[in-house]
């Protein structure tokens, strides 16, 4: 299909490459600049800063009225604990959908994919009472707790996780524990000592959704967390922002920067699984 | 095996000493429903782990439980709510609401005005003296009334407290106001203005056998009517109660012109944003993979990364830096309009250009992830088939049209088709970018144009200045369940998942 090409031609198309890379990378070049530029306004703001200081990340640091690497924070170690439990929650169900055979496997399998389609915003409702009843009885789980927060996110770890894991669990061999087990394994180190290892990259890809989800999860953040110095970044970065551009610009700016840097960090480092875990896992279904 | 043995009993034991302690605190504070829950779970799971027969389902309990506490029971709830009237005015329970209303009452224009004197004590209590129209006098004292005569060596003790001025009344109006002095059965003395007390008596009474309120004034019946009690001649008494009307919320959201007109064009929108979604990522994406999947292309690895970026970026972040560049008067976008073309564009205040605006973005969100996918599929198709194209005479064209797009499909369809759906319900882009504004002008529930179905359930929800309307909300979220959910039918029936199921089971 691909022919060698004229100089025209590869011109041609290296024109429109630059003008997606322009339009990829000006947003983020933008916020960069801005983040950099001390008047911390949408006013005049040039490419690049006239006299760039630090003046921004600062006061994200020092803000108390607005605890913004707090927030980041709190974002971080919600986004870490949830995607560890989530993992490993999947992986035991994923685990049983895929190696054994037991009443309701078929319907487990589709409900619980059926069900996290269910839009969840006015759940939000009751699973504000129930986090609210919760709370009486063990305090450290009710409203405004980061741990009452991880709870309630961990009851999406069934469904199209576990659906993603089960489809990579399928294509290891039954017969590398079938041999583990002839040796004397039980079916829990077989599936510990064996399977979750190989599996590495698909728990990779889980964490990693996982993470970016939980990260940007905005509707049960903001009912569930009343407290500033509680917020995750998705709350609180909004409240700032909202409607004060003109005057909040350029620490805006810093906190986006601070904040997407721990996604795409992990985006970086886990990025050759995603691709595979993405093609191979999704489109297997 | 012994040791693995030895930890599942420990494990075992700990668990229910965790079930018994919740249950025992369940016991106490007397919520029996969730206690009886709670033993059913709890001898669930002592079986499926004593039980060799019920092995898989020890993986599957964990997470199970989180999705049945925390997606099914809301989920339930949820139908339950969009059955009921829940709302603004239709809050309380129906006891809290007949309480309400049972402590309401009425002055008592024949029985006259009472005059007072207030006292002061050491202690900063108030102590009355109450002259009623025939001119006995009362002492009131902490809610009770005593009659006494002249002299009594009650009214002598006043003396020693500090009577209150009339400035003082007025400083004190608040505390006073709150206070009642019960005179006899049903009646109550009560602050009526600076100068008296007045005698108040119940208004309503409820009778539970019937389920009617009686009014003691007027001898008016009042019925209970789909969360409101109700006279014969239809006059509402508020606060109305949270009750079960049936499928009414539906039929509102179907027949009522004034509902069903916003939330039609919410639909249409919802619509159209999630095919112009999936249509422009897909297409770009697609484009720039094909560009990109060309070996004789120079610079290729630094194209594919550099554009891989925004999908890097959390959509939250991304959505929120978006809306200061299509700020109207100081967005950057508007900045080079101006310089090129001379005039910006009223981003986020025009129904239309909103709409253009949030295409725009979900179009730099999604096209990575698109062109990743293609990247993908792309690699996977056999290039024997070109080369059987070329040989053939086929046009680069007509190898697109019937090699490359044909097989891709294949792969990328469902993907598609998961995209569809997630746009559908695309909340945070469309909240965090527009608000759905700006709003539809003569919309009886709050709507703007460029609310899709998720956010026009979040302001009838949570935002509407006009008032709640938890169960019209409910009654919407079932149906873009009703909608999402057959589409994801419809999705593994079509790729075949279903029956890949089906054949393992």
């Amino acid at each position: 299909m691909y022919r060698k090409h004229s100089f025209f031609r590869a011109l041609w198309r290296h024109a429109v490459l630059l003008f997606f890379v322009v339009f990829a990378l000006f947003p983020i070049l933008w916020v960069i600049s801005a983040s950099f530029n001390p008047a911390n306004t949408l006013v005049g703001q040039r490419l690049i800063p006239s006299n760039p200081s630090l003046d921004n990340y600062r006061e994200i640091f020092t803000s108390e009225q607005y605890p913004i690497a707090l927030w980041i924070k709190n974002s971080v170690v919600i986004g870490l604990i949830t995607s560890t439990l989530v993992v490993i929650l999947t992986a035991f169900a994923a685990y049983a959908f895929s190696r054994f055979r037991f009443k309701g496997r078929r319907t487990g399998l589709f409900a619980s994919l059926l069900i996290q389609v269910f839009p969840q915003m006015l759940a939000a409702v009751s699973i504000y009472l129930l986090v609210l009843s919760i709370g009486r009885l063990v305090p450290a789980l009710g409203i405004n707790t980061h741990a009452g927060l991880i709870m309630v996110y961990l009851g999406g770890a069934m469904g199209v996780n576990a659906w993603l894991m089960k489809g990579y669990f399928d294509t290891i061999p039954s017969s590398l524990e079938e041999s583990a087990m002839i040796d004397g394994a039980s079916p829990f180190q077989a599936f510990y000592m064996i399977i979750l290892p190989l599996a590495r990259p698909i728990l990779a890809v889980i964490f990693l959704l996982q993470f970016i989800g939980t990260y940007s999860e905005l509707i049960l953040a903001s009912v569930l967390i009343s407290s500033s110095e509680k917020y995750t970044l998705a709350v609180g970065l909004q409240l700032f922002i909202h409607d004060q551009y003109a005057s909040r610009w350029g620490v805006f700016a810093a906190a986006s920067v601070l904040g997407a840097l721990p996604i795409v960090l992990l985006f970086m480092f886990l990025q050759k699984y995603l691709v595979t875990g993405l093609t191979t896992g999704a489109v297997k279904g | 095996m012994e040791v693995g043995k030895l930890i599942k009993i420990i494990f075992l034991g700990v668990l229910n000493v965790v079930f018994i302690w919740t249950a025992l605190f369940l016991y106490s504070s007397q919520a029996y429903w969730v206690l009886l829950l709670l033993l059913l779970g709890a001898a669930l799971v002592n079986f499926v782990f004593i039980s060799e027969k019920a092995y898989p389902y020890r993986y599957l309990l964990p997470a199970t439980f989180f999705m049945v506490l925390l997606v099914v029971y809301p989920i339930v709830y949820t139908v339950y709510i969009s059955l009921t009237n829940y709302g603004t005015g239709n809050i309380l329970s129906k006891e809290q609401a007949v309480a309400q209303l049972q402590e309401r009452s009425i002055l008592d224009t024949e029985a006259g005005n009472y005059a007072y004197q207030a006292y002061r004590d050491g202690q900063g209590q108030l102590h009355f003296v109450f002259t009623s129209p025939g001119g006995e006098l009362f002492l009131g004292y902490a809610g009770g009334l005593t009659p006494v005569q002249e002299g009594d060596p009650r009214l002598v003790e006043l003396e020693g407290f500090t009577e209150l001025t009339r400035a003082d009344l007025v400083r004190a109006t608040n505390e006073i106001s709150a206070l009642s002095f019960s005179l006899d059965e049903g009646r109550q003395l009560r602050m009526r203005n600076i100068n008296s007390f007045g005698v108040y008596r119940q208004q309503y009474e409820y009778y539970p056998e019937r389920d009617e309120l009686l009014d003691l004034e007027t001898g008016t019946t009042y019925r209970s009517v789909q969360g409101y009690f109700q006279a014969p001649d239809g006059t509402r008494l508020t606060p109305g109660f949270r009750e079960v009307i049936g499928f009414q919320n539906f039929r509102k959201l179907f027949t009522n012109p004034q509902v069903t007109g916003p939330f039609l064009r919410v639909f249409v929108w919802t619509i159209q944003w999630a095919l112009l979604s999936v249509g422009c990522t897909f297409a770009v994406g697609l484009f720039l993979a094909l560009l990109l999947n060309d070996p004789h292309l120079r610079f290729r690895r630094f194209y594919r990364s550099v554009l891989i970026l925004p999908y890097a970026v959390p959509a939250f972040i991304s959505a929120l830096i978006w809306r200061g560049l299509f700020h109207t008067e100081l967005g950057v976008i508007n900045q080079i309009l101006k310089a090129t073309i001379g005039s910006g564009v009223p981003w986020l205040q025009d129904p239309v250009w909103a709409k253009v605006a949030l295409v725009i973005l979900n179009l730099w969100l999604g096209f990575p992830y698109m062109m990743i996918v293609c990247l993908g599929a792309l690699q996977s198709i056999n290039s024997e088939m070109y080369e059987a194209a070329v040989v053939d005479g086929a046009s680069t064209w007509q190898q697109f049209y019937h090699i490359t797009l044909p097989l891709l499909m294949v792969s990328v369809a469902p993907l598609l088709i998961a995209s569809f759906s997630f746009n559908f319900n695309n909340f945070s882009v469309i909240y965090l970018l527009t608000r759905g504004r700006p709003p539809i002008v003569n919309a009886q529930t709050p709507a703007g144009h460029t609310d899709i179905l998720i956010s026009y359930t979040y302001r009838l929800a949570f935002e509407s200045g006009r008032g709640v309307d938890y169960g019209l909300a409910s009654a919407v979220t079932l149906v873009i369940f009703l909608i999402t959910g057959a589409i994801t039918f419809l999705n593994f029936r079509f790729t075949g998942a279903l029956e890949e199921v089906r054949k393992n089971v």
